[in-house]
C-alpha cells in the first residue's frame, strides 16, 4: 500500500462512453479521469447505472471509447488499431460479475482456460494442457475437474475458473467487474481472499468494481466513487470511512446496513431515486437528491478537485470555487 | 489462526469430489432424448426409412421400373403385398424407392435453406446494422411470396426434376432459417462468455464459429428436423400437380397423384403412398419435438 | 414478549428432480411471535424460500412435497386446511413480498387496479370504496396517489417494490413473509424501503418473516433470527444475542466472510469447501465437511437442539458436550 511511491500503470483521463438510444443521447461514462498505480487496487463503488462497468469495459477497449485517453504503460490505447488492441490484451484482461454467463456452456473447463493459449498460438498441445492445470492449482480448483464442464460445478468454482482464464495470459493489469456479487457470503470471501493473494503473488494491478462498498473497502487501497457517469469522490480505502466529503459518499455509508446489533449511525435517507442517464440534471448531476443543495449546483457541475493529499471531491461544499471547465 | 496456506488452496474440487460422470451438453442432451418414448419412436422410424433407402435394391422385391400390363391396379396379394399401381408396377418397391427420393429432398433441400438462411442470419445477428437490414428485408420480400407459390415459380420456370425440386424448396424456405438463426445469434451474441472470449482476443470468425453457432444449434436443429418433413411434403405436393419429379421415378406424391383416378375402384393405390408420407411426417415431427423438449434449457432443472 | 403466531414443528419438504430426491427442508422447527420479525438466514438452497412456500402452501407440486411436519398459525393447522380454506388465509391473514416485484405484478394492468383487485378479493367493499382504498395504501407507502393510473413498467424497482408492499399490505394481513425484498435494489434505495417495513410494521403491529442472506439487513430490521444451513436450522436467537455471541460454528464463519465497513481486516476468515450436493447431503451434522470443529461424531449423529441461554438454540454437537471445541 506504499501508493505514493511507484508510477501509474494506467491513467485515464477525460473518459467519455455515450450511447445513442431510443430516449436519446446517454452519458454512461462523462468525463471520468484517475490513475491506478502499479501494483495497487484502485475500487469503483456506485450503483446500478452509474457507470462504473462500461468504464472498466471502455479501459480495455471492450467498448469504444467515444472520447478521452487511456493511457497504460506510457502508451495511449484508444489510438491502438484492432491488431495493436489483441496484443494489449495480453497485458490486461478483465473477471467478469457472473461466472453463470461467462462461461461458455459447451466448452469444458479446460478448453475455456486454453483458449487464450489458442487464439496467440502459445505453447504446444501439451505445455498448454500442464499449464492448464498449473492454473488451476493456482486459482484452487482440483485437476480433477479439467474436463468437467461449467453447469456442473457451483457459482464458486466456476469464477475461479473465469479467473484462471483471466490468469492465462499472464497480464499485469486485470479489471474485476463485480466478481463476487453473483456469490453466497461464504463462497465470496473465498473469493475475495483469492483475489488478493493472487495479486501478492503475481504482483498484479487491480480496478475492483461492486456495488457493494464493504467489499470495495476491504480490497482496495483507494476507492472511486461514481454516480451518473461521473466520479464524485476518490480517495483511500481509510479515508472513505471515516471521511466522506461528497454528500453522496455519505449517505451512501449511511445506507449500507451493518452486521452488528449496535451500529448506531446517523442515518442519511436519500429522497427519490437515481435520475436517468439520458437526461442528467444540468449543474451537479447529485443536486436532484442532495440534502445540501444550493442554488449554485443548479447551474454548473463542480470539477473533482483535491481538497487534501490524495483526496478528491467533486463538490461546491468542499471547494465553491471549481467549475468543471466546458466540455 | 488458519495459515495463510489454509485459506489459500481451499481446493474445493477436493473436498467434494465429483463423483458423476462429466458430461458435455450434448450428452446430456441425448441421455433426455432416450427418456422421451415418443421421440425414440420417431427416431427408430427415421432410421428403418433410412436403411431402406440406402438398401432399397436389396429390399425392394421388384425393380421399380418393371410393368405388368396384366395386373394393373391388382389389390395387395402375396405376390404384390401392396398391390400394384395403375402401370401394374410393385407399389411396394416404388414406396421403398420413393424413401429415397423423398428423404433426398428433405435433408438436401432442408441443407440449402440452412446454410444459405444460416449464414446470412448469422452475419445479420451478429454485425446489425445495414447489413442486417439489406439482408432482412430481402428475406421479408421473399417470406411475402407463400413458399408453395415460389416454389412452383422456380419449377416452372426452371422445369422439373430431383434437382430443381430440391433448390426450389430448398430457397422457398431460406426466410424461416435466416430469421431463427438471426434471433439465436442476437441472443447468444449478448452473452458474457462472448465478451469474455473477446477479451482474451479472440477475432469474429472465431467468436462467430467456437461460441456463438455452438451455442445457438438448439432452435436450429428443431426447426431443421420439422424443416425435412415440410420439404417432403412441399416436394410430394409440386410432383402431385405434375411439377416435380419426373417418371419414372417413384415419388410419393406423384404416386398418390396418379392413384387419383382410381381412388374409387382401387383405392390402395393411393393410400399406400399417403400413408408412407404420413408415417415419414409423423415421425419426424415426433422427433422434432422431442429435440425441443430435450435441448430446452428451462426442462434442465 | 406475547404469545406465538406461527409454530412450525419438524417440517420435511421433499423436491423430486432428475438428479434425485432432494431434501429442501428437513427437521426444522421455528417460532414466531406476535409483533415480532424473524430473520431468516442462510445462502443458496438453505430452504429459506421453501419454508416460507410451505407456510403459504405454495411448493410447487409437482415436483415439491410437504411431507411431513406441522404449521401452526393462529391455533391452527395450516397443513390440515383445504385448499379453498387456505386461499381466504393467503392474502388476508398471511401474505408475500417477492424479490422481483416485476414478476408478481401484472404489467396490462395499472398499479391502482391491482391493489384494488387484491383489497376486493378478501373486503366486501363497493369499487368506489376499494379505489379511494388503494390510492390511500399508495400513499400510505410514499408514491404519489396519481401515479395509481401507471402500469408496473413506469415505476423504479424501488417503486415496485412499494407497489408489492402495498398489494402486501393492502388487507392488513397478521403475517408478512418478505422473501429478499431489497436484494434486487441499489443501496440507497434499499435504505428507504427498509426504512418503510420498519415504519409500517410499528404502525400496523404487522408480524413478519424477512427472508434474507445479508447480516446487515437482519441486524437493523429483526427481533429474533434463524440461520438456516442445507435446509435445517442450525441456529436461533434474538438478534443481539446471535451478533454478540455467535454459537454455531457456521454461523461464526459467516461473520467470518464478511468484509468489514469500519474496521480494518486485512483477510477474511472464510468458510472452507462448498455447499453440499441437495440431492447427496452429508450424514449427521450437515455442516461437518465444511467445519473446522468437525471430529468423528459430527459424521454419524444428527445434532439436536440446544438451549445455551433463554431463546437461544444451537444444533451442534459441542454444546451438546459431544465434541470439543478448538480455540480458533
Amino acid at each position: 500500500m506504499d501508493q505514493n511511491t511507484t508510477t501509474p500503470l494506467l491513467e485515464v483521463r477525460n473518459l467519455k462512453k455515450f450511447f445513442n438510444t431510443k430516449q436519446g443521447l446517454l452519458k454512461a461514462v462523462n468525463n471520468v479521469s484517475f490513475e491506478v498505480k502499479q501494483g495497487e487496487t484502485l475500487g469503483i463503488v456506485g450503483e446500478s447505472g452509474c457507470g462504473k462497468s462500461t468504464t472498466g469495459r471502455a479501459i480495455l477497449r471492450l467498448v469504444e471509447p467515444t472520447a478521452g485517453e487511456v493511457i497504460f504503460e506510457g502508451e495511449d490505447i484508444t489510438a491502438f488499431r484492432p491488431d495493436r488492441v489483441r496484443a494489449f490484451r495480453r497485458d490486461a484482461q478483465i473477471i467478469f460479475q457472473d461466472p453463470f454467463a461467462s462461461l461458455d456452456p459447451r466448452m469444458s473447463i479446460s478448453e475455456i482456460i486454453r483458449e487464450p493459449f489458442e487464439i496467440f498460438k502459445l505453447y504446444s498441445r501439451n505445455e498448454q494442457l500442464e499449464r492448464v492445470q498449473e492454473l488451476m492449482k493456482l486459482v484452487g480448483l482440483s485437476t480433477k475437474l479439467t474436463n468437467s464442464f461449467p453447469h456442473e460445478l457451483d457459482g464458486g468454482r466456476r469464477q475461479r475458473v473465469g479467473v484462471a482464464r483471466a490468469l492465462a495470459l499472464d497480464p499485469k493489469f486485470i479489471v474485476c467487474d463485480e466478481p463476487v456479487s453473483a456469490l453466497d457470503v461464504s463462497i465470496q470471501a473465498q473469493i475475495l481472499n483469492l483475489i488478493q493473494d493472487l495479486q501478492d503473488r503475481l504482483k498484479l494491478t487491480y480496478v475492483f468494481i461492486s456495488h457493494d462498498l464493504s467489499v470495495v473497502r476491504h480490497i482496495s487501497d483507494r476507492v472511486a466513487v461514481m454516480y451518473l457517469g461521473k466520479i464524485v469522490e476518490i480517495t483511500s480505502y481509510h479515508n472513505i470511512f471515516t471521511n466522506p466529503q461528497h454528500p453522496y459518499t455519505q449517505a451512501l455509508l449511511s445506507a449500507i446496513p451493518i452486521p452488528k446489533v449496535d451500529a448506531k449511525r446517523e442515518r442519511i435517507i436519500l429522497e427519490g431515486d437515481v435520475p436517468s442517464p439520458v437526461n442528467p440534471p444540468r449543474g451537479c448531476i447529485f443536486s436532484g437528491r442532495c440534502p445540501f443543495v444550493m442554488d449554485k449546483c443548479r447551474e454548473a457541475p463542480p470539477a473533482l478537485t483535491e481538497t487534501a493529499d490524495g483526496h478528491f471531491v467533486a463538490c461546491y461544499l468542499v471547494n465553491d470555487t471549481a467549475e468543471e471547465p466546458e466540455s | 489462526m488458519k495459515t495463510e496456506a489454509d485459506n489459500m488452496v481451499a481446493p474445493t474440487g477436493e473436498q467434494a469430489p465429483n463423483t458423476r460422470k462429466s458430461r458435455s451438453q450434448w450428452a446430456e442432451v441425448w441421455r433426455r432424448l432416450r427418456r422421451n418414448r415418443m421421440a425414440m419412436l420417431g427416431l427408430v422410424i427415421i432410421l428403418i426409412i433410412f436403411f431402406t433407402a440406402i438398401f432399397a435394391e436389396v429390399i425392394a422385391p421388384y425393380d421399380y421400373r418393371t410393368q405388368n400390363l396384366m395386373r394393373v391396379a391388382d389389390p395387395p396379394s402375396r405376390e404384390h403385398l401392396l398391390g400394384t399401381d395403375d402401370l401394374g408396377r410393385d407399389i411396394l418397391s416404388r414406396i421403398i424407392f420413393g424413401a429415397r427420393v423423398s428423404l433426398q429432398v428433405g435433408f438436401v433441400a432442408v441443407s440449402i435453406s440452412l446454410i444459405v438462411g444460416g449464414t446470412l442470419g448469422a452475419l445479420a445477428g451478429y454485425y446489425g446494422g445495414n447489413l442486417d437490414n439489406v439482408v432482412m428485408r430481402f428475406m421479408d420480400v421473399l417470406l411475402a411470396i407463400p413458399s408453395i407459390l415460389l416454389a412452383i415459380a422456380i419449377v416452372s420456370a426452371f422445369g422439373g426434376g430431383l434437382i430443381n425440386v430440391m433448390i426450389a424448396v430448398g430457397i422457398a424456405t431460406i426466410p424461416v432459417y435466416a430469421r431463427i438463426v438471426k434471433a439465436s445469434v442476437i441472443s447468444i451474441k449478448e452473452q458474457e462468455f462472448v465478451e469474455a472470449a473477446r477479451a482474451v482476443g479472440a477475432r469474429d470468425s472465431r467468436i462467430i464459429i467456437k461460441h456463438i453457432l455452438p451455442n445457438s444449434l438448439a432452435p436450429i436443429i428443431v426447426q431443421g428436423t420439422l424443416g425435412v418433413a415440410i420439404a417432403i411434403l412441399s416436394a410430394a405436393g409440386l410432383s402431385f400437380i405434375g411439377l416435380g419429379i419426373e417418371p419414372p421415378t417413384p415419388e410419393w406424391g406423384a404416386m398418390l397423384s396418379s392413384g387419383r383416378h382410381l381412388i374409387r375402384r382401387a383405392p390402395h393405390v393411393a393410400t399406400f403412398p399417403g400413408i408412407a408420407i404420413m408415417i415419414t411426417i409423423f415421425a419426424l415431427n415426433l422427433l422434432g419435438d422431442g429435440l425441443r423438449d430435450a435441448l430446452d434449457p428451462r426442462l434442465k432443472q | 414478549m406475547s404469545e406465538t403466531l406461527l409454530d412450525i414443528r419438524d417440517l420435511r419438504v421433499t423436491y423430486q428432480t432428475e438428479e434425485g430426491l432432494v431434501l429442501a427442508v428437513d427437521n426444522l422447527n421455528l417460532t414466531l411471535k406476535k409483533g415480532e420479525t424473524l430473520g431468516l438466514v442462510g445462502e443458496t438452497g438453505a430452504g429459506k424460500t421453501t419454508t416460507a412456500l410451505a407456510v403459504m402452501q405454495l411448493v410447487p407440486n409437482p415436483p415439491g412435497t410437504v411431507e411431513s411436519g406441522e404449521i401452526w398459525f393462529n391455533g391452527e393447522n395450516l397443513l390440515k386446511k383445504k385448499n379453498e380454506e387456505m386461499r381466504t388465509v393467503r392474502g388476508n391473514q398471511i401474505s408475500m413480498i417477492f424479490q422481483d416485484p416485476m414478476t408478481s405484478l401484472n404489467p396490462v394492468l395499472t398499479v391502482g387496479f391491482q391493489i384494488e383487485e387484491a383489497v376486493m378479493l378478501h373486503q366486501k367493499l363497493t369499487s368506489k370504496q376499494a379505489e379511494r382504498q388503494a390510492r390511500d395504501m399508495l400513499k400510505l407507502v410514499g408514491i404519489p396517489e396519481g401515479r395509481a393510473g401507471d402500469y408496473p413498467h413506469e415505476f423504479s424497482g424501488g417503486m415496485r417494490q412499494r407497489v408489492g408492499i402495498a398489494i402486501a399490505l393492502s388487507c392488513n394481513p397478521s403475517l408478512l413473509i418478505a422473501d429478499e425484498p431489497t436484494t434486487a435494489l441499489d443501496v440507497t434505495i434499499q435504505a428507504q424501503v427498509l426504512d418503510l417495513m420498519r415504519r409500517l410494521r410499528s404502525e400496523f403491529g404487522t408480524s413478519m418473516i424477512l427472508i434474507t442472506h445479508d447480516l446487515g439487513v437482519v441486524a437493523e430490521v429483526c427481533d429474533t433470527v434463524a440461520i438456516m444451513y442445507a435446509g435445517t436450522v442450525v441456529e436461533t436467537s434474538d438478534t443481539r444475542r446471535l451478533f454478540t455471541e455467535p454459537r454455531h460454528p457456521y454461523t461464526q464463519g459467516l461473520f467470518g466472510s464478511i468484509p468489514s465497513l469500519d474496521e480494518e481486516v486485512t483477510r477474511l476468515s472464510p468458510i472452507t469447501g462448498i455447499m453440499p450436493d441437495p440431492t447427496e447431503l452429508p450424514s449427521g451434522c450437515r455442516f461437518h465437511p465444511r467445519c473446522p470443529m468437525a471430529a468423528e461424531i459430527c459424521s454419524q449423529r444428527t445434532p439436536t437442539m440446544v438451549p445455551v441461554e433463554e431463546g437461544h438454540n444451537v444444533h451442534c454437537m459441542i454444546y451438546e458436550g459431544l465434541v470439543e471445541a478448538k480455540k480458533e
